[in-house]
């Protein structure tokens, strides 16, 4: 069955999902949504690594990077979360267009 | 002309150190009371303003009593006290000490000034009892004194016009002692600038005389010049004469004489004196501008003393310097200030008596002034003014005696004069004293019965000026006509004038009747008579009031100087007894000829011509008595009144003092301001435009700068700036701060850079 699947699978699987990911985070205003989308990205990174490992690689190199990817999008999604909760408690909103008073 | 200076020797200086400490009391009780008097007499009342004054007047005449001691002791010759304290400076051939000296001359004038001082200031304590400002009066009549002394005793022509420049300015602070009347201002200030127009001459003599010592340009056949120079300092070995014990034979000795331009009054007269030396030969040839270089200095020198002594035409400050308290006129303006220009003469002999023309000169202006001064003492009211007059009139007289040549007269009148001026003026301030500062003669009258003691001494005083022989006035006022009938030696204007001097006997005898006239009429209007004040008393008080203050005797510090004076009046004449009478010359003349070198000639006329001359003097005094007795005594004759309006016009010319005021106002006055008005046209239109074009120029140049810098440079730095914020603003736009914004942004790029990958691969 492996057989079947090419790399290219794997790299339009992965590039679907960072396109998805990359069209949430364009177009949501909705701050969890929009970590949503970035977890989507990475994963779709994800996919092009252990795939890239796997057919062109070898080794491990590609899993332990996923890896790594995948406890570091936690904690980013952590800190994320923390971030937007702090900024609920401030102004009621997690709409991305109201949290602009950084601009200036 | 030839013999007007005996080969004499140079003088023999006797050290001495206490001089200085006859200026320095005076001084001393100025700058306490300056300083601190007023404090003084708010702590401890006024008799301790007084007690400094008057102390440090006394010490200052125990001094001078005690120089004149030493000065006795010494024989004839040597009768020279100096002290140097320190050189003041040296620059070149100037070399000036501070030093004070002391002949015969200076030592008569010293005790004159601080013992009549002392008396004044004893007779100020009870005439300004009643100032508010009395530590200021004293101050300034002690500092007064100090600039007299220093005038008197400086030991050179630089501490001589440092004395000569402060009594000129302690008489502006005195005559304007009560400043709050302007017209006394004014004539303080009148004082101090016709002074001081005086005073340039003296110093313009003074530089010419100094010039003239330094050798000069003379003038050879042949039209070329040559120049002598004389150096300061250089010594010159001569045999002069010099006086062996005896006194009888005089023996040639060789003697050092310093030569050169000097300041120093002895080194001056040993230059001049020594014929040896052939300065004063030289000096007499030396010519400035085609005239007499002696000639100019004499008449230069002489403006100065016309100045301070109130000779024609610069006479016209004294009178008005009436307006200051009675004391300042008695000690300045008649006793020992206006005397100045006469002791610088007479100082000055041998200078003066090298140039007949100089002398005629003095001898010519001294007796117009006396006819002058007189004349117009003839109709005055105000008895202050009555003196003023008498006291330019005298100058006049002593001025005669100094330029005939009769220094020892001359010095010997002003002496006399202080005493029986400083009487009469006295004795006027307490009158005025006790009419409550009236002044004014015709309301007066009848005092003799209310102040015995004022009216005796005013008497003896005017017995004594008007030159009636019981009194000191008639033996100097004779000597020195007599001598300037007798004189052969004046010149008027360069010429030879024999004629000058019977002339100046007739106008001084003509004088000397008037002295007497007007003095008697003062004495009769004052003294005799019905008190004819009381009424119409123009201070505002009502007749009763005026009534209780019926004038009445002044006190005793008042009356006892008065006294003191008017027996020096008369005890004066003790010391001048004519040669005729003693067969002697008289003690003051002896006592002075150390100081006169210059001998000039006198013709020998026969004793009994001598006699009748003094015979006509003490006639003249008559004659002006008893026409003043006729006229003005108890004030009942009718006569004076129809006088005046007979000659009603020529009285109204003399009462005006023959418009000089007028003359000087419409002449000197009005031609300075004019003369001022010019040029503050010339320096309100040429200086200031000039200056406001230089400025005017100078804005543009700075406005253009200005522009430069504005537009320019500052343009191009706002330039930076503003387009910085320009695309600040700009820029600005592009942070929405929305974070789908820059995501955009980001796509956007990282699609830029994947097609450009394709496009340049």
């Amino acid at each position: 069955m492996m057989e079947h699947l090419s790399l290219s699978h794997f790299l339009v699987v992965g590039g679907l999902l960072f396109c998805f990911g990359l069209m949430t985070v364009l177009t949501r205003r909705n701050a969890v949504a929009m970590l949503m989308g970035i977890e989507l990205i990475l994963n779709g990174a994800n996919v092009n690594l252990v795939a890239f490992n796997h057919y062109a690689a070898g080794g491990l190199s590609g899993q332990i990077f996923a890896l790594f990817v995948i406890v570091l999008a936690a904690a980013e999604a952590a800190v994320g979360l923390a971030i937007i909760l702090a900024i609920y408690q401030m102004i009621r909103n997690i709409d991305t267009a109201n949290i602009a008073s950084l601009r200036q | 002309m030839e013999h007007a200076l005996q080969n004499l020797s140079p003088l023999a200086v006797t050290p001495v150190d206490l001089l200085w400490l006859i200026p320095f009391f005076p001084l001393l009780g100025a700058a306490i009371n300056a300083t601190c008097g007023w404090w003084l007499q708010r702590k401890f009342g006024k008799p301790i303003i007084h007690i400094v004054a008057v102390g440090a007047m006394v010490l200052s005449f125990a001094a001078g009593c005690v120089a004149f001691a030493q000065m006795l002791s010494l024989p004839g010759e040597e009768r020279f006290l100096q002290e140097t304290l320190w050189t003041v400076l040296t620059a070149g051939p100037v070399h000036v000490d501070l030093a004070f000296a002391l002949d015969p001359l200076g030592m008569m004038m010293v005790l004159v000034v601080t013992g009549i001082g002392t008396l004044i200031h004893i007779f100020s304590i009870g005439y300004m009892a009643e100032d508010p400002a009395y530590w200021r009066f004293f101050a300034y009549l002690n500092l007064f004194v100090f600039s007299m002394l220093l005038l008197v005793m400086g030991d050179n022509f630089v501490l001589m016009f440092f004395g000569w420049e402060g009594v000129g300015l302690c008489s502006y602070l005195l005559i304007a002692f009560w400043y709050t009347d302007p017209a006394k201002a004014a004539a303080g200030m009148k004082a101090f600038v016709v002074n001081r127009i005086g005073d340039f001459g003296f110093i313009v003599g003074l530089f010419l005389l100094f010039w003239g010592l330094g050798g000069a340009w003379q003038g050879l056949p042949g039209g070329k010049l040559t120049y002598q120079p004389m150096v300061a300092g250089q010594q010159l070995r001569v045999f002069a004469a010099t006086a062996s014990t005896d006194g009888e034979t005089a023996a040639q000795q060789e003697v050092v004489i310093e030569m050169g331009p000097t300041l120093n009054f002895r080194q001056l007269r040993d230059q001049v004196v020594v014929k040896a030396t052939g300065v004063a030969e030289r000096l007499k040839h030396q010519k400035l501008f085609g005239f007499s270089l002696l000639a100019i200095v004499g008449i230069l020198l002489f403006v100065g003393a016309m100045g301070k002594s109130a000779q024609l035409p610069l006479s016209v400050w004294l009178p008005d310097a009436m307006a200051g308290p009675t004391p300042v006129s008695a000690l300045i303006h008649a006793a020992t200030m206006v005397t100045a220009g006469v002791y610088m003469v007479a100082r000055l002999n041998f200078i003066f008596a090298l140039s007949p023309t100089a002398m005629g000169w003095v001898a010519l202006i001294g007796a117009l002034t006396a006819l002058f001064g007189a004349s117009i003492g003839f109709f005055q009211y105000d008895i202050k003014k009555v003196l003023a007059y008498s006291t330019v009139s005298q100058l006049g007289f002593m001025f005669i005696g100094v330029g005939v040549g009769a220094y020892w007269a001359g010095a010997y009148h002003l002496l006399t004069h202080a005493f029986f001026k400083a009487a009469l003026f006295l004795g006027s301030g307490s009158v005025i004293l006790a009419c409550h500062h009236e002044q004014d003669m015709r309301k007066m009258g009848g005092l003799g019965k209310l102040m015995p003691i004022t009216q005796k001494t005013y008497l003896w005083a005017c017995i004594a000026i008007a030159g009636f022989p019981i009194a000191s006035g008639f033996y100097s006022k004779d000597e020195i006509l007599w001598k300037a009938f007798s004189q052969q030696h004046l010149a008027f204007l360069g010429m030879p004038a024999a004629w000058l001097g019977p002339l100046i006997y007739c106008i001084g005898i003509i004088t000397a009747t008037g002295t007497a006239f007007y003095m008697f009429r003062s004495y009769y209007m004052t003294f005799t008579g019905e008190y004819r004040g009381g009424h119409g008393h123009s201070d505002g008080h009502g007749d009763a009031h005026a009534h209780d203050h019926t004038p009445k005797e002044s006190p005793t510090s008042i009356t006892s100087v008065l006294v003191v004076l008017a027996s020096g009046a008369v005890l004066a004449s003790l010391i001048g007894l004519p040669a005729s009478w003693t067969h002697r010359p008289p003690i003051l003349e002896h006592f002075l000829e150390p100081s006169l070198p210059a001998a000039v000639e006198f013709a020998e006329h026969p004793h009994w011509m001598e006699w009748f001359f003094q015979l006509l003097g003490a006639s003249a005094a008559a004659i002006g008595w008893l026409f003043a007795r006729s006229l003005y005594l108890d004030g009942k004759s009718p006569v004076p009144g129809q006088l005046l309006l007979r000659w009603k016009r020529a009285w109204t010319v003399v009462y005006n003092k023959y418009y000089l005021d007028e003359i000087y106002q419409a002449t000197v006055v009005r031609g300075s301001l004019v003369f001022a008005r010019i040029l503050s046209w010339i320096d309100s239109r040429l200086v200031d435009g000039a200056v406001n074009l230089a400025g005017a120029v100078t804005r543009l140049f700075a406005n253009l700068d200005g522009a430069i810098d504005t537009y320019l440079v500052d343009g191009a730095v706002n330039l930076v700036a503003n387009s910085t914020i320009a695309a600040g603003r700009g820029l600005r736009r592009v942070q929405t701060g929305r974070i789908q914004t820059y995501l955009y942004g980001a796509l956007a790029g990282a699609l830029v850079i994947v097609l450009l990958n394709f496009l340049i691969k």
